[in-house]
């Protein structure tokens, strides 16, 4: 049985006070907060087994190798990957996108076309343009509906036997909107092009099987979902992470290393050079551990309530207009009030210990879209509470009191 | 007047509130007497990197004393830079430069200072001085 009072005492930040006031933690799509259970795993790495990994032939040394291994057994499982090395430990989301961005540079070629969406972060829009200079491929846009939906139809138009890439958020960051990926992947694969999904708002939410998606790349990040930062996860298809060159040269990815000629390593280690994030990856572990134990299906049951009443709160303050309207979203709210700047209902609610963002959420074209500078994003986890959402409701009416 | 009398008497108008909503409101109302800047220099061009919100701030020289005009289409931001602009306009370039900005702790804004902070008020104070340099240089 779901408690959320039992779980908050897993998360000792959630106990602080912020300028005099509880604090109300509402940006998780930034970050989340973690759990004292990680916090111990990492305590006793640097406190019992820290060394470095798959060389030593000490104690320590295989300790920590085989929990840093267990760790991506663990990951594997999670996301049901075929084989534990088409897992790459990365330093997050974006260095994943740039790892497979870097390999395409010599696969692609003058005429060849990519496609990603205008809901994208821009962490899954430049690597792409970077990649199009690199190669004079071409980037097209799948444009998004006034809800926050992406237009399918116009998708449909864009692919082509040119295509050779497509590359979408499961779930958009600024506005909460769940993507069909499932069609996406299926029309891209008919033509012949790859797909990379951007994981990093989804996996706090849901539990992706990357084997019933068919998807050639998916990649996400520790901390979005309880574990660490700098850490993350690169999930590719054996065939294309064979296909794709390095990404940094160093220790660890080689084979042989000679002056004439060096030889690489399989994989995974490949595309793992220098000495990883080993503590990162075994507390990555741990945090899967932990958002199994309390089940994703019961995660996403307790936020979707929270996003209803948010919803139904937050429509009721007038002049508030909420941006990403999607029936199919998470727990994301994004809104602004009516002539005020997100900036300033941002400061305030600090004031009385409101976590949120605001801004653009390294997602200009969709601010462009809706012609607005930003707008400030409430994001729940499964730790908040009806409770905080009425601490929000009144923060911001108290905003719009102030600036109006 | 003195920048620093100025200041003196910015902290001591500040000095009278007793919480953070008090200072807030004070400074919002600043912001609705900041000197706005002409809609011909409202340009990409005066606009001050590193706000989160944007601000333009225009200068000129009259007189050996450097005018500032301003915008910002936030309105906490406004009451920032309406602040600056009371305590550096009208001021010689040197004094300008010789300024110290320790007023915006002493009136409880410290936490606008950071450089992380999204409203850029370092960037502001950089703009503004560096206005300074410039019509400082003219003159010498």
């Amino acid at each position: 049985m779901f408690n959320v009072e039992h779980i908050r005492q897993d998360f000792p930040i959630l106990k602080r006070e912020v300028n005099g006031k509880p604090l109300v933690y509402l940006d998780n799509a930034a970050t989340s907060q973690t759990p004292q259970q990680v916090t111990d795993v990492i305590v006793d790495y640097y406190s019992n087994y820290n060394a470095n990994i798959h060389r030593g032939v000490h104690t320590l040394s295989q300790e920590a190798t085989d929990a840093y291994e267990q760790a991506r057994i663990k990951i594997q499982k999670h996301f049901n990957a075929k084989f534990s090395h088409e897992i790459i430990f990365t330093a997050g989301t974006t260095h994943g996108i740039n790892l497979v961005a870097n390999g395409f540079t010599t696969l692609l070629k003058k005429g060849d076309e990519i496609i990603v969406s205008e809901l994208e972060h821009h962490s899954n829009i430049v690597p792409w343009q970077m990649l199009c200079e690199r190669t004079e491929a071409t980037l097209k846009v799948i444009p998004m509906n006034t809800e926050g939906e992406l237009i399918m139809s116009e998708y449909d138009k864009l692919l082509s036997a040119n295509t050779k890439l497509v590359l979408v958020n499961h779930i958009s960051n600024a506005l909460g909107t769940i993507n069909p990926i499932e069609y996406i992947i299926k029309k891209a694969h008919a033509v012949g092009a790859a797909v990379l999904i951007d994981g990093a708002q989804s996996c706090p939410h849901i539990k992706p099987d990357v084997q019933a998606l068919d998807v050639d790349f998916y990649v996400t990040s520790a901390h979005k979902m309880c574990g660490p930062t700098g850490e993350g996860m690169l999930y590719g298809k054996e065939e294309w992470l064979n296909k794709l060159p390095p990404y940094q040269g160093g220790g660890e990815m080689i084979d042989k290393v000679t002056f004439e000629k060096t030889t690489y390593a399989g994989l995974p280690h490949k595309f793992e050079a220098g000495t990883p994030n080993i503590c990162g990856g075994i507390a990555f572990g741990a945090a899967i551990d932990y958002m199994n134990g309390i089940g994703f299906d019961t995660v996403a049951t307790y936020e979707h309530q929270l996003l209803d009443y948010a919803t139904e709160q937050l429509s009721e303050i007038e002049g508030l207009i909420i941006y990403g309207t999607s029936k199919n979203k998470t727990s994301v709210i994004s809104f602004n009030l009516e002539g005020i700047h997100p900036y300033d209902v941002g400061t305030i609610l600090d004031k009385l210990g409101i976590a949120v963002r605001t801004g653009h959420h390294c997602a200009q074209p969709i601010m462009d879209f809706y012609n607005i500078p930003g707008t400030v994003r409430a994001s729940f986890a499964f730790y908040n509470t009806k409770e905080e959402i009425d601490t929000l409701v009144k923060g911001v009416k108290k905003a719009k009191m102030m600036l109006s | 007047m003195a920048i620093q009398d100025i200041q003196d008497e910015i902290i001591d108008e500040f000095s009278m509130f007793e919480d953070w909503e008090e200072r807030y409101q004070y400074m919002i109302d600043l912001g609705k007497t900041l000197p706005l800047i002409d809609a011909e220099y409202k340009t990409d061009d005066n606009l001050i990197n590193g706000c989160q919100s944007k601000v333009w701030v225009h200068a000129e020289m009259k007189d050996n004393s450097v005018i500032f005009t301003a915008d910002s289409d936030a309105i906490i931001t406004k009451g920032i830079i309406a602040i600056l602009i009371r305590s550096f306009s009208n001021q010689h370039p040197k004094d300008i430069l010789d300024a110290n900005t320790d007023f915006i702790d002493k009136i409880g804004l410290k936490e606008h200072l950071s450089p992380t902070r999204a409203n850029g008020l370092v960037s502001m104070i950089k703009q503004l001085k560096m206005y300074a340099i410039a019509y400082q240089t003219q003159l010498s």
